[in-house]
């Protein structure tokens, strides 16, 4: 069978997140290329224009829902995480671990051939800045952070279950943004209107982004390409970085907020950071918080280090070059935030 | 994973061997039990048939282990050698003899040890420290199976020159007991020379096997067997290595660490009298443990290959479509640099005038006609040859352009000494780091000079161009002063056929310049007497400068060159090594004084002639009225600018050369053609002037020129040059020059650009300043340019951040005004560098940073230090601290 009839070939492909951004703009582009999808989550996928999939209900802590979910599928794209700067141990190694496990176990007693893992590149992040690095190899003793350190064990038993017969790839996309983006955007704009959005050092950290349609052509894209993804973790990005300072410039300007402009030093946000993950997931215990943290360890550092990526080898194993530039991206941000506003 | 014995030291290398001594030192049938790191085992069990082997020799407090770069690279060559490295007999591993084994004992231990190996085929020695000695002693013993000599920061004086002082105190019976064996602080300093500080894991390993005092009894025996006087029993055996290696002819590299407080640079240059055949580099900055601070392999591995005995073969080259044929060094008439002088000996016009005389400098202008200037250079080659100046000698002239340094040079060009031109634009560390490495056998130079000799210790014996008080020549060791040379010089002289004596070899070395050190360190390059030669007839034939021409030179080194051009020429009065100093009155003046017909000046005179240029009287305006040629080297120089250097010079016709200190010029472009080339992918510095060619190596993904030159247009690559004025070699930087060479017939200029449709040359930056982007190899230069074109911009550098291959571009500007701390752009600046980069050179800038300044390199001011620059920015982008560039 050649590349492009495998390409065009309709697949029962299994969506897990669909109710995130990113989950929901992979089940669209599945659809839209005329793929029968199915979407696992807890909660009702959000209700998009277009071809609509077919949903089941569930939750990863349970292999029931899970079996019945990955039943008649060729291929799963597993999305659904905790993802949070916050939280207890204990519930991330229950969604992001255990519920990796049984999603792998499930899709392989179901005769699933092809598993994209969707990761992140915090797993080999470990606060030293990153120039240029490839996708270096998930590390869960030196990750920072509970969610990363978890994601990172959960990409080393996915990509371990790797085998003929059932092809698995990790695909890491780097900071995921775009119109209606909770994790970036919303707060970014939530807090630059409060004025609680300070920049680090001199915001000159240079950072790589994702667009939201690149990151979900990406992960659609390693489907495709399998046999040559399969036992690999590749980090997608735009592959423009850019200086962490103007990108939130960029996007407080689309989102017609006021750009950050006062310094913190970075060295000074980490620890304040680390002070307050400490008190909020205290008075988190307690009831007292419900929110996140104003700046976490992790948040600090990622806004006050370099983190790009060489996108040689994803780019060359994916055969695919992103369509939509940060400028473009930028732009299409304003247009969700100020429809009326031109360009 | 391979076991390893120590860091980098698999186990298989090491092994012991039973050898029986011959040595005067031990009783007969003593046999010891030596340890090496041994490559053979591995090589054989390969079924490997190595080139021949490496002896490799330590010195003292080390052992073997220093030889590991060499080990792991002989068995991953595609032609493979056998490495062995010894440890002495009571040092490293090998057994503690208990007996104080002497130098000649050692010479015996190392050849009973290879007569028990049974080694076969060509050896090539290698040895560091005391270990050089050795190793020599044994290349002496085993000539027939010598094929070659290596050697690292050693010495075989014993002649001539003191011991080091660190050396003699490691001497001192109060304390060599204490230092050497019963602490071990001899092994502690030792290891702290290495530049940069040795990993904890390799100190350890080298402190291995000298753990207690029982253990370093060698080391105390090694330093105090140094034979300081004629009274010390190795005396002999030193003497016998010392003289003995004269009469070697096999191959010789030198590596050396010139930061090295010990062996330093006196001793290289004793070793090079001994062995004036040797190839030598000089690692700037490296220190004693050389092996430990650079990459040894590459260079001897390299060096064994291009032996013609290591029946080395390069395939024949297939060439391509576009390929340029090597050129074939044309013959042309060699017509010795001070031919004209001579042919004008009985001519009373003006040869040389000096608008401020060194000596003299209130006194008005001073001149020589063409008859007193040949008979001044004659008499001073006769009084330096009197002083003991030599064919071949180096002689440092640290002397401000003018007539006395005008009469040295040409002096010196008869004699056949080679002139060391170093100027004070490299600044002091720069200029001292110059002169070390050229190591002068005399200096000549103005008090000032002399003073920062006797201060940073330079080489060579003084000469002071003034008179000087005895204090002062006692201060600073002036042996003679110039009119003492002219007067020792009249004496000779009326000997007869003494000034006839003298006719050096076309290609014996004449002169060693200097480049910018704008790429690190100041590199020493050397030009014979034909190549002078032959850039004089370059200019001669480029510029129709014919014997009547009057010049005024203010740029050096075409200055240099009026007596060899039969030319009249002027020195303005200005600080030389300040360009920038060049007022227009000054410069009129000097015109004015010779009815000057061409200037030559840097771009940064020229910047302050034009800023000085309301000052001038009517007079002088006519002066320059009548300059017919104006010819500027050294930086590219804005169309605006020459603009208004035409309206002060409206006769003359501007020219910029393209050129560097390698090769000068190479290209030349008009004021006339920078307008007719426009815009486009870098500088356009015109076509290629008489007698050069120039040929492009095209650059593959990584950034690495291809080794087949090519012409044709639109490709960008390393610019390629031959003419019969490029330079002969680099000075002791063998890895340089077999680099710069390494395209057979062409010099690698270091430049990258391509080349139009019309011939002429576009450069777009430096080799090392590509950009290496996923994307492809990108140059900086047409990026800059439209950065530049943003009102808000001044001066624009783009640099890559990141590794090799998915590197980012980032522009570097100074802005208008200038910003007071270097940061990101603020505002809508960067939008707007980035729209104008993108689309005037397709290039998609990953960020704008902007900075008071942008560093640049002393001489020109005006070459932007981009590799420091991307230093920086690369730190800066990584977020934390800013700094300054």
């Amino acid at each position: 069978m050649s590349r492009r009839t495998q390409e065009q070939d309709p697949r029962n492909v299994l969506v897990t997140g669909a109710s995130g951004m990113l989950g929901g703009a992979v089940a669209a582009l599945l659809l839209e290329q005329g793929h029968r999808v199915r979407t696992f989550q807890r909660r009702p996928a959000r209700a998009a224009g277009g071809p609509v999939p077919e949903q089941v209900p569930g939750s990863l802590a349970d292999p029931e829902a899970v079996a019945r979910a990955v039943d008649g599928m060729d291929a799963v794209i597993h999305l659904a995480a905790k993802v949070s700067f916050t939280g207890e141990w204990d519930e991330f190694v229950a969604v992001n671990i255990d519920g990796t496990r049984t999603l792998l176990d499930q899709a392989r007693a179901a005769g699933v051939h092809d598993l994209v893992f969707v990761s992140s590149p915090s797993v080999a992040h470990f606060g030293e800045a990153i120039a240029g690095a490839g996708a270096a190899a998930a590390d869960p003793d030196r990750a920072r952070g509970h969610y990363a350190r978890s994601k990172a064990a959960a990409e080393l038993l996915a990509l371990s279950a790797d085998a003929p017969g059932f092809r698995v790839t990790a695909v890491r996309p780097h900071v995921v943004w775009g119109p209606g983006d909770t994790q970036l955007v919303e707060r970014v704009l939530e807090r630059a209107k409060a004025g609680r959005l300070p920049l680090l050092d001199h915001g000159a950290a240079l950072i790589d982004t994702t667009y939201i349609d690149n990151a979900a052509a990406a992960i659609v894209r390693a489907l495709e390409r399998m046999e040559q993804a399969h036992g690999q973790a590749l980090v997608v990005t735009n592959g423009e970085p850019r200086p962490v300072g103007e990108l939130l410039a960029g996007i407080c300007e689309a989102g017609g907020v006021k750009p950050p402009a006062w310094r913190v030093p970075g060295r000074v946000a980490r620890g304040a950071g680390a002070v307050l993950e400490r008190a909020w997931l205290a008075a988190g215990r307690r009831g007292l918080v419900q929110d996140e943290p104003p700046m976490t360890r992790f948040l600090a550092e990622q806004l006050s280090t370099a983190h790009w990526f060489d996108q040689r080898r994803t780019r060359e194993v994916l055969d695919w070059t992103p369509s939509v530039s940060i400028d473009e991206g930028l732009r299409r941000l304003a247009a969700h935030y100020q429809p009326g506003r031109t360009a | 994973m391979v076991a390893e014995l120590w860091p980098g030291v698999p186990a298989e290398w090491s092994r012991r061997v039973r050898v029986p001594s011959t040595a005067a030192v031990d009783p007969a049938g003593t046999v010891h039990t030596w340890h090496l790191l041994d490559n053979g085992p591995e090589l054989a069990g390969r079924g490997v048939e190595p080139e021949g082997t490496l002896l490799c020799v330590h010195g003292n407090p080390t052992w073997s282990y220093l030889w590991r770069s060499l080990l792991a690279a002989a068995s991953q060559r595609s032609k493979p050698w056998r490495v062995v490295a010894v440890d002495h007999l009571d040092m490293g591993f090998s057994p503690r003899t208990g007996r104080f084994r002497r130098l000649a004992d050692r010479i015996t231990d190392l050849g009973d040890l290879t007569a028990e190996l049974g080694l076969e085929g060509p050896v090539v020695t290698v040895g560091h420290d005391w270990g050089g000695v050795i190793s020599l002693g044994w290349a002496l013993r085993h000539r027939s199976q010598l094929a070659g000599i290596v050697l690292n920061n050693t010495a075989v004086h014993p002649a001539g020159f003191d011991l080091p002082a660190a050396l003699k105190l490691a001497l001192h019976p109060a304390v060599h007991q204490w230092g050497t064996t019963t602490s071990p602080a001899f092994l502690r300093v030792t290891h702290a020379l290495a530049r940069p500080a040795l990993p904890k894991d390799v100190r350890r390993a080298f402190m291995a096997p000298y753990l207690t005092a029982a253990r370093r009894s060698g080391v105390g025996n090694f330093v105090a067997d140094i034979p300081a006087d004629p009274s010390a029993p190795s005396w002999p055996a030193l003497t016998e290595v010392a003289e003995g290696i004269r009469g070697l002819d096999v191959p010789a590299l030198l590596l050396w660490g010139p930061q090295d407080p010990v062996f330093s640079d006196r001793y290289l240059r004793d070793l090079l009298q001994r062995l004036p055949h040797a190839d030598v580099h000089r690692f700037e900055g490296a220190g004693h443990l050389l092996p430990e601070d650079r990459d040894i392999a590459s260079p001897v591995f390299g060096w064994l290959d291009m032996q013609p005995a290591g029946s080395s073969q390069t395939p024949e080259a297939v060439p391509g479509p576009d390929a340029v044929a090597q050129p074939s060094t044309p013959q042309v008439p060699y017509r010795p640099m001070l031919a004209e002088l001579e042919a004008r000996r009985t001519d009373s016009s003006p040869a040389v005038v000096d608008m401020a005389p060194l000596n003299a400098p209130a006194a008005g202008p001073r001149t020589l006609s063409w008859a007193e200037l040949a008979g001044q250079v004659e008499l001073l080659a006769a009084g330096l040859a009197a002083q003991g100046v030599r064919e071949g000698h180096r002689i440092n002239l640290l002397v401000p352009p003018g007539i006395e340094l005008t009469s040295l040079i040409y002096a010196c060009l008869k004699l056949g000494a080679v002139v060391v031109v170093a100027d004070a634009g490299l600044g002091t560390a720069g200029l001292s780091r110059a002169i070390k490495g050229a190591g002068p056998d005399f200096i000549v130079g103005i008090e000032r000079a002399l003073a920062g000799a006797r201060m940073l210790n330079w080489p060579g014996r003084r000469i002071s161009v003034a008179e000087l008080p005895q204090a002062k020549r006692r201060l600073y060791g002036v042996e003679a002063t110039l009119a003492e040379l002219l007067a020792a010089g009249a004496a000779e002289g009326s000997r007869p056929d003494a000034a006839g004596a003298w006719a050096p070899d076309p290609d014996a070395d004449a002169a060693i310049l200097f480049t910018s050190g704008s790429t690190g360190p100041a590199k020493g390059v050397v030009y014979t007497h034909r190549q002078l030669a032959a850039m004089r007839d370059t200019l001669k034939d480029t510029y129709k400068l014919e014997a009547g021409t009057a010049l005024v030179a203010g740029f050096a080194p075409f200055a240099l060159l009026g007596p060899a051009l039969g030319a009249t020429s002027v020195t303005p009065d200005m600080d030389v090594t300040a360009p920038r100093t060049l007022t227009a009155a000054a410069l009129a003046d000097a015109a004015a004084a010779v009815q000057a017909t061409a200037v030559f000046a840097s771009p940064a005179a020229l910047a302050n002639v034009l800023a000085t240029a309301g000052e001038l009287a009517p007079e002088q305006r006519a002066a320059l009225e009548k300059v017919e040629l104006l010819l500027s080297a050294g930086a590219p120089i804005p169309e605006p600018l020459l603009a208004r250097v035409q309206q002060l010079l409206p006769a003359a016709s501007l020219h910029t050369p393209y050129g560097m200190t390698e090769a000068l010029p190479v290209t030349d472009i008009s004021l006339a053609g920078i307008r007719a080339a426009g815009t486009g992918n870098g500088v356009c510095v015109g076509t290629p002037v008489v007698g050069v060619r120039v040929a492009i190596a095209a650059l593959d993904a990584s950034g690495l020129p291809a080794s087949e030159p090519s012409a044709a247009p639109g490709t960008t690559g390393e610019i390629l040059v031959s003419a019969p004025h490029v330079k002969d070699r680099y000075d002791r930087l063998w890895i340089t020059q077999t680099q710069s060479a390494s395209v057979p017939g062409w010099h690698r200029t270091g430049d990258v650009g391509h080349l139009d449709a019309e011939g002429r040359l576009w450069v777009e930056g430096r080799l090392a300043h590509i950009i290496t982007t996923a994307g492809g190899v990108v140059t900086p230069v047409a990026a800059e340019q439209a950065a530049e074109t943003h009102d808000g911009v001044r001066l624009a550098a783009v640099v890559g951040v990141g590794p090799e291959g998915a590197q980012v571009p980032v522009a570097v500007v100074e802005t208008v005004p200038p910003v007071r701390k270097a940061g990101p752009a603020l505002g809508g600046l960067a939008r707007e560098v980035r729209n104008a980069v993108v689309q005037a050179a397709g290039l998609e800038l990953a960020a704008v940073l902007t900075v008071p300044q942008l560093p640049t390199d002393i001489r020109h001011n005006s070459k932007i230090d981009r590799a420091r620059l991307a230093r920086w920015a690369e730190g800066a982008l990584a977020g934390g601290k800013m700094g300054t560039p």
